[in-house]
Order: structure tokens, then C-alpha cells, then sequence
């Protein structure tokens, strides 16, 4: 562990912002806990932590977006209140959501001007100062994007940097970056590294949010773990690694699994041949490239690439929910190719989709609803749905697929995003599928949720099931997978055991191996 | 955390305020203080049996009209047409009273061949709107204004704009008995009134009791999942719209009996009324979220607030100005309901967890649709 005193005296020294003694509660909840946290000038903070610790609670309220309900906020000494997110961004502090605020219909210098319009002497927009600023501000990032660019031209990662530049152009300080890479390039990853380290060696300093752990500790200065609302350890990153982070934010040792044993593989039960997907924007591109796969029953295969790499294409094609340009799907030798998605479904062949909000759950409905949704042919009784043939097998689901909640009468949105997860995959292995393809099961929740899912898949798949599930996380193909497929432009380059090394599969998808 | 929300949730007056339980009755208690409000007004003419009688006959026809856009709106879409459906469908039964010419022969059906050629009218116009909007992607608003006038148009066209007036039909066609829809009672209810009763009955069990309405309101909540989850959407959106013609095909068909005449422009408008309701109702208009008991409390806030308006005096153009803030209030009680929701609930804007990602108890639901601008 790293003593206190070590972090006070690397780079600049005294914090530029503080947050002392925050609680925030929510009715009887509290979601922090007294927290005190520090924000030095010109550097990078990144705050680990699971889903419900607390991170982006702390966040919204240094923000502006949500008030604390005791403690205060020290910008440069001096004590602070935001009113809102205006407000904090009056005092120099911006927060770039993943989700970006801009409106793609509008030019780069229309958005980094949006609500801040600079207007000339008889009170008309100035678009020469503006877009002069504008190119100023993009050209200190060093990205080579015209001001007159309509947004929507942009790649995210550019789209990202924009929010950035206008980010700076209200002369913020303090830039708090939430889930800032979750949909970039591993190159756009890169540009916005470079575009940190210069940010910060101007002085600005940057609070980190994300998942992707070995990301995060690559480009931060400093690391704070909250677990539970409260700040469990800080270090300087120079110190810690991987094993320190997790430690600290699960309170133990972690372990994803490892692939079920102990029973043989049936026959192939799914059978890919030859398929091809087009990219619906450019016809002449397949972003799935006739690729053959088979997976035998109780077999866990694991599809690991970049973005675009084509996973998510290859399955929703696999489940029929995205057409193809070539080749065949068979189900247990029976060619489904023909089947729709619902036709598919009914045969065996389910899909847990990669967006659980977008995709996965009806937000408006329960629990039990959500569970019963796929499956709800098997509770007819006569005309109508019979209740308590329903409600005996959403309780014996809730079991099965272990989700915390008070019952099947709850709201889904109640249930933490691990527990959600949980009911997508639930609704589907209802259906009683032989073969379940699920794309991207980790995304979005903390790893003892992770572990759990993964272990839910395992027991599966020891009753049979085959499983293909896709990943971009290098550390969850070593889990449970009996195989690792790694895709690159919609291929299959590289199969691997799973005694494979991180390192080899990485550097087979085409991503710098990280030292 | 989640135990303590949960169980609120599903015994929705434990442990909520006096407030939050007004919010959530507010169609029902908006009704009995207009019930009270003009019972002390018009202590003579409002309160009595009679009147109760005439007022829920009137309130039918809008009600039952409410029940259909209730399904559409619960599939996130919206019916604009249903006022011109109920003309068609009235100037159709009124011209099969008048006999069906076909090659020389004039046939002259009888009053229940009647009311079901109206209703197929109904189901029909339905159906184009359901396949415009399901298959061919038009937009639901737009398909069903398209509708609102052609439909109205072929009412017209129909009759070349004039009224049929006589309904009566004549005892050696054996096609009497029309008006008995319009001016008979059953144990005193008229039989309008029992047709809602039956309709309501229906679509409470179509879509609380039946996998059709379960689909139904998880389409409406999030289209994409329920398709996902195998659900067929677009079935599900073209026998909405089916279920709303047929609504206003009964309702145009009553109120034709009623007005023993089928006029070409009746029930003109009536698809705004039958929207307020559903909107009163507590139905969202973004899908999802609404119930049969709520659409016909709408549809009685509205209907008794206007008869009791007639009572007591106050001009037609008055009633215009009440009706309209009535449902202005509604929509802004709505919107507090939302807001409530939403700050008992920690809606992140990050789409990952959308509850809970700081550990907060979260009352209800995050609708889909909660995002936030940021400026």
C-alpha cells in the first residue's frame, strides 16, 4: 500500500479540487459515504470502482449535477456550490458523458458553440470568430478536422474530441471523462491518450471513469478505489497493478472460471458455413467474410476481437436478426438459414443481445415479465395466460439464474445492471435453447456479477448447451471457454486452448500488446 | 435495497405519501370532485338517477372509441383516423338499412348482418392503417391522418354529403330494430352503456390476462427487445390498429342508433377526445404504460365534466376552454408522476445500469425514453 504523503508530493503538489466529506443519500440509501476526494492540477485521477460503488454518484456531484447532502467542495481553497451543471461548468469543471451531448445534424463549430454563441456588435453570430476559436482549440488537440464539418461525418472518437475541444473552449480546468473509450477504436483509444497527456501537461486535469481497467491504468496518475460509497484505497499508478485494483475494488480474490470438465462434447450442434454479412452503409464491404464455425453441445467458444471486428454481426446473423449475403446456419444438421429470428428462437437458437437497456429488457414491465417474455406459449391455459403456471416458473427462474431481487413483481429497473443482465440471460435460457449465442455478456456490470454470469453459462453448458459468447475484454476469454476465436475484418485469424496467454491473443486481433 | 423498493413497487400505497397516492388516483378522485362540484351546483338536475343514466349513455360511445386508441397508444403509436371510422362505419350501417343493391336484386339484411358489415368496416380501415404503419414504416402519425381523411372523404362520398335519416326499417324486410342499440335498456342500463361494459370487459382481459397483451405492452415498452425476445411486432401493431377500428366502428354504430340518422361528418374530432382520455387515463404516449380502468375514468372526467358544464349554464365555448385545461393538468400530472419517478430512482444517463449505479433505492421504472438533455 501506498502511504498518503508519497501522492501529495508527485507532480504539482495541492489539489485544485476537493470534495470533503461528502454523503449523498438517496431516501434510506446511502450511496456515499463521507468521501473526501482529491483533484490535482495537471493530472490524471481515475476513479475504480463496481456498478452501485459509488463512482458516478461522486461525479454527478462534482458536476453540478446532483447536490450532497452534507459535505462541501474546495475548488483552488475555496468552498463551492453548484446549482448545476452550467453552474460547475462556470467554475471550470466539464463532464464529457459517454453518451455525448452533441447534436449530429449541426457542424463541429455550430456544436462547439451550442448555447455560447459568440455574436458581433449589431447582435448576429459571429461565424468567423467562431470558427477561428474553433480551429485554434482543434488544432491545440492536434486533429485535422474543418470547422465545417456536419458532425454526423464525424467518427466517434472524433466526435469525442470535439466534445473535448468545446469542453475547453469554456475553459475548463477539470474535464471528468465517464466510460470515455467504451465505443472507440483501439486507435482512437490512442489519439485520445495523446490527447490527455497533452491536456494534462497544460495544466488541465482529467477525473477517469472505466471498466476497462488496464486502459485506465495506462494513462492515469493516480488511482482511488471506492467500493460501497467509500473510498476503500489511493495510489499513485506508478505503484499498483491490475491485482491491487481489483483487490480493492471486490474486497477479495477474483476468478472468472475456468472451462466446465469433466463430460464429453455431443455432436456439433450449430454449424456456420461460408457466411457472409455486408455493412449496410457500404455494400462492398462484408463485415462478416465467409466464415465457418462449428460448436459441438457443451462446448463454451469464445469470440474475442477489436470493434468491428464483426462479432456482433456474426451473431445477430447467426440468430437471424441481421441478413446475410451467403452461406448456411444449421441447427442440430437441420439448416435454419430460411427461419426468422422469432422461427430461430422457437427451434433453439437464442441471442442475448449486446445492449441490455436497448435490446434486452422492456424497462416498463416487471421482473417476472421481462423472464416470461420469450416463453410466454408455455403458460397458456385456454384463451388466456394462466398466473400461477407463469409465476412458478419466473420464481423457479429467479433461482435458476440467480437474480437478487424481492421477487418477479419488482421493476426491472430496480435491479442493478449485473442482476439485470442476469434476467436477459434468464428470458432466453427459457426458452430451452440448444444453442445460445450471447454477445457481449460482461458489458456494462462489475466483475462479481461478471463471475456469476460466466458461471451460470458454465453450468449450462455442462448439461449440454453449446455457448458461443463474444468478449472484448482479453481477460474473460481465459475464463470458461473450452475455445478462443478471434475475429479480425470478419475472419477467423487465430483459434486458440484455453491455456493460450493474453498477449498471443491480443496481438493475433491485430492490438498492440500492452506491456 | 432492492427488496425495500420492490416491494413498494408492487403494493404501490405502502409507505408513500398523502401525495403520491392522490397522483396515482387522480383520474378517479378528478372525478368524484367534478361529481361533487356540480351535484352542489345543480343539486336538482345533476345528481339524479336519470340524468347519471344519460350522461354514461353519452360518455359510452367516447369511452369505447378510448379503449381502441388505448391499444394503439400502448403499442407507442396513435390512431387519428377514429373519428372518421366511426362516421364511415355509421353511414355504412345507416345505407345497408336502405337495402344493398346488388344486380338488380336490393337486399335488405337484418340488423345484426348490419351491425357486422359496420364493424368490418371498422376492422378494415384498421387493418390499412395497421399495414401502413407495420409494414410499409409510415409513421403512425401521419398514416392515420392520411386515413383521418380519406376515410372521411368515402363517408362523404358515400351519400354525396347528405344524411340518412330513416333507420327505422320496415317489419316485412324483417330489418327492424336498429334504434334498439340507441334507445333500449337492460334493467335500466341502456344498452350502450352494457356494450361498454362488455367491450371494457374485453380488452381488460386482452391485455392483463391474454399473451396478445402482453406482447402488446412489451412492444410498446421497448420494440426492440420484444423482438428479440420473439416477439411478432408487426402482428402485434396491425391487430392494434384493427382492435382501434373496430372501437369506433361499435361506437359509430351506437351513436348512429342513438341519433336514428347516419350523418357523413359524425363523430368528426372525436379521435382528440378519445386521446385526452387515454392521456387523463394515465397512459403514456410513448408506449408501454396504461390501463383500461384509467382510459374510461378519462373518458368519464371528460364526459361528466361536460354534461355538468351544459347543466349548470356555461356556454359551449366555455366547456371548450374547461376540457382544454382539464387535459393540460393531466398531461402536467403526468409529467409530475414522471419527475417523482425519476428522482426516487437514480436515472443515470449512462446507458449502463440505469438504476442503482450508486447504490440508490430506486421506486419504479426508468421509462425508456428518460434521457436527459445535456446541454
Amino acid at each position: 500500500m501506498v502511504a498518503e504523503h508519497t501522492m501529495r508530493e508527485h507532480k504539482s503538489g495541492t489539489p485544485v479540487l476537493s470534495a470533503r466529506e461528502i454523503v449523498k443519500t438517496y431516501g434510506a440509501t446511502r450511496a456515499l459515504k463521507s468521501v473526501n476526494f482529491d483533484v490535482h492540477a495537471g493530472t490524471v485521477t481515475t476513479l475504480f470502482g463496481e456498478n452501485g460503488a459509488g463512482k458516478s454518484t461522486l461525479m454527478k456531484i462534482l458536476s453540478g449535477v446532483e447536490q450532497p447532502t452534507s459535505g462541501s467542495i474546495l475548488l483552488d481553497d475555496r468552498q463551492v456550490e453548484f446549482a448545476d451543471t452550467n453552474d460547475a461548468r462556470a467554475h471550470g469543471i466539464s463532464i464529457i458523458h459517454q453518451e455525448l451531448s452533441l447534436a449530429s445534424n449541426l457542424s463541429v463549430r455550430d456544436n462547439m458553440f451550442m448555447g455560447r454563441e459568440l455574436y458581433n456588435a449589431v447582435g448576429r453570430v459571429d461565424y468567423k470568430k467562431e470558427e477561428q476559436l474553433c480551429r485554434t482549440v482543434l488544432s491545440d488537440l492536434a486533429e485535422d478536422i474543418d470547422p465545417a464539418t456536419p458532425l454526423s461525418e464525424l467518427r466517434l472518437g472524433q466526435q469525442q474530441l470535439v466534445e473535448i475541444a468545446r469542453a475547453l473552449l469554456a475553459d475548463s480546468r477539470i474535464l471528468i471523462m465517464d466510460e470515455p473509450t467504451s465505443a472507440l477504436s483501439a486507435a482512437e483509444v490512442e489519439v485520445l491518450f495523446r490527447v490527455i497527456d497533452d491536456l494534462t501537461s497544460r495544466g488541465v486535469s482529467i477525473v477517469y471513469i472505466s471498466h476497462h481497467l488496464e486502459e485506465a491504468l495506462q494513462v492515469t496518475d493516480y488511482a482511488v478505489v471506492l467500493r460501497d460509497g467509500a473510498i476503500t484505497a489511493t495510489a499513485l499508478a506508478e505503484d499498483i497493478d491490475l491485482e491491487w485494483i481489483v483487490r480493492h475494488m471486490v474486497g477479495e480474490n477474483f476468478d472468472l472460471g475456468t472451462p466446465p470438465t469433466g463430460y464429453e462434447f455431443g455432436d456439433v450442434a450449430l454449424s456456420i458455413e461460408d457466411l457472409s454479412v455486408e455493412d449496410p452503409k457500404d455494400p462492398a464491404r462484408l463485415l462478416v467474410d465467409h466464415l465457418s464455425l462449428d460448436v459441438r453441445e457443451g462446448e463454451i467458444v469464445c469470440l474475442y476481437g477489436l470493434m468491428g471486428a464483426g462479432r456482433t454481426e456474426l451473431l445477430e446473423a447467426v440468430a437471424g436478426r441481421t441478413p446475410t449475403v451467403s452461406g448456411d446456419v444449421r441447427l442440430n444438421e437441420s439448416d435454419v438459414s430460411k427461419l426468422s429470428l422469432r422461427e430461430r428462437l422457437a427451434v433453439g437458437l437464442g441471442l442475448v443481445p449486446e445492449d441490455r437497456q436497448r435490446d434486452g429488457l422492456v424497462q416498463t414491465m416487471t421482473v417476472g415479465q421481462n423472464l416470461s417474455l420469450a416463453s410466454l406459449g408455455e403458460f397458456v391455459r385456454g384463451l388466456f395466460i394462466s398466473r400461477p403456471a407463469e409465476r412458478a416458473h419466473v420464481d423457479e427462474a429467479i433461482k435458476d439464474v440467480r437474480v437478487k431481487t424481492s421477487g418477479g413483481g419488482a421493476m426491472i429497473g430496480s435491479l442493478s445492471g449485473g442482476n439485470q443482465q442476469k434476467v436477459v440471460i434468464g428470458k432466453i435460457v427459457s426458452t430451452a435453447p440448444k444453442v445460445l449465442l450471447l454477445d457481449e455478456p460482461s458489458r456494462g456490470i462489475d466483475i462479481g456479477a461478471k463471475s456469476e454470469v460466466f458461471r451460470l453459462i458454465a453450468e449450462r453448458a455442462k448439461s449440454g448447451l453449446a455457448v458461443v459468447y463474444s468478449t472484448s475484454e482479453v481477460g474473460e476469454c481465459l475464463s470458461i471457454a473450452h475455445r478462443i476465436i478471434v475475429l479480425r475484418r470478419g475472419r477467423i485469424v487465430a483459434e486458440f486452448p484455453p491455456t493460450a496467454s493474453k498477449e498471443e491473443i491480443m496481438a493475433s486481433s491485430g492490438e498492440a500488446v500492452v506491456a | 435495497m432492492t427488496d425495500v423498493t420492490a416491494r413498494r413497487r408492487r403494493n404501490p400505497f405502502s409507505g408513500l405519501s398523502f401525495g403520491a397516492i392522490l397522483l396515482e388516483a387522480r383520474a378517479f378522485l378528478a372525478l368524484v370532485v367534478i361529481f361533487a362540484i356540480f351535484s352542489f351546483l345543480a343539486p336538482t338536475a345533476f345528481p339524479t338517477l336519470s340524468n347519471i343514466v344519460v350522461m354514461c349513455q353519452q360518455v359510452s360511445v367516447y369511452a369505447i372509441l378510448s379503449v381502441g386508441m388505448l391499444v394503439v397508444i400502448l403499442d407507442g403509436g396513435i390512431d387519428l383516423s377514429v373519428g372518421s371510422t366511426l362516421g364511415l362505419a355509421g353511414m355504412v350501417a345507416g345505407l345497408c338499412m336502405q337495402g344493398i343493391p346488388i344486380g338488380g336484386v336490393v337486399l335488405y339484411p337484418a340488423v345484426w348482418v348490419v351491425v357486422i358489415i359496420a364493424v368490418a368496416t371498422g376492422a378494415l380501415v384498421g387493418l390499412v392503417n395497421g399495414l401502413l404503419v407495420a409494414r410499409l414504416k409510415v409513421a403512425p402519425f401521419v398514416a392515420t391522418l392520411g386515413m383521418l381523411y380519406v376515410v372521411r372523404g368515402l363517408a362523404e362520398l358515400s351519400t354525396n354529403g347528405l344524411t340518412v335519416n330513416n333507420l327505422d326499417g320496415k317489419p316485412e324486410l324483417g330489418n327492424t330494430g336498429f334504434d334498439w342499440l340507441g334507445f333500449n335498456s337492460l334493467l335500466g342500463i341502456p344498452i350502450g352503456v352494457w356494450v361498454l361494459v362488455v367491450v371494457g370487459i374485453a380488452a381488460s382481459l386482452l391485455l392483463n390476462r391474454s399473451v396478445y397483451g402482453r406482447w402488446l405492452y412489451a412492444s410498446g415498452g421497448n420494440q426492440r427487445a420484444a423482438e428479440l425476445s420473439g416477439v411478432p411486432v408487426r402482428k402485434v401493431k396491425v391487430r392494434a390498429y384493427v382492435i382501434s377500428g373496430v372501437c369506433a366502428a361499435i361506437a359509430g354504430v351506437i351513436l348512429t342508433s342513438e341519433l336514428t340518422s347516419a350523418g357523413p361528418t359524425q363523430g368528426t374530432s372525436y379521435e382528440l377526445t378519445a386521446i385526452a382520455a387515454v392521456e387523463i387515463g394515465g397512459a403514456s404516449l410513448m408506449g408501454g404504460r396504461g390501463t383500461v380502468r384509467g382510459t374510461l375514468l378519462g373518458a368519464f372526467v371528460i364526459g361528466f365534466l361536460a354534461a355538468g358544464l351544459t347543466i349548470v349554464g356555461v356556454s359551449a365555448y366555455v366547456q371548450t376552454v374547461f376540457t382544454g385545461a382539464v387535459i393540460v393538468l393531466a398531461v402536467l400530472l403526468n409529467g409530475i408522476q414522471y419527475r417523482r419517478r425519476r428522482a426516487a430512482t437514480t436515472a443515470s444517463k449512462n446507458p449502463p445500469p440505469p438504476t442503482s449505479s450508486a447504490g440508490t433505492g430506486s421506486t419504479s421504472r426508468v421509462p425508456v425514453t428518460a434521457e436527459e438533455p445535456t446541454a
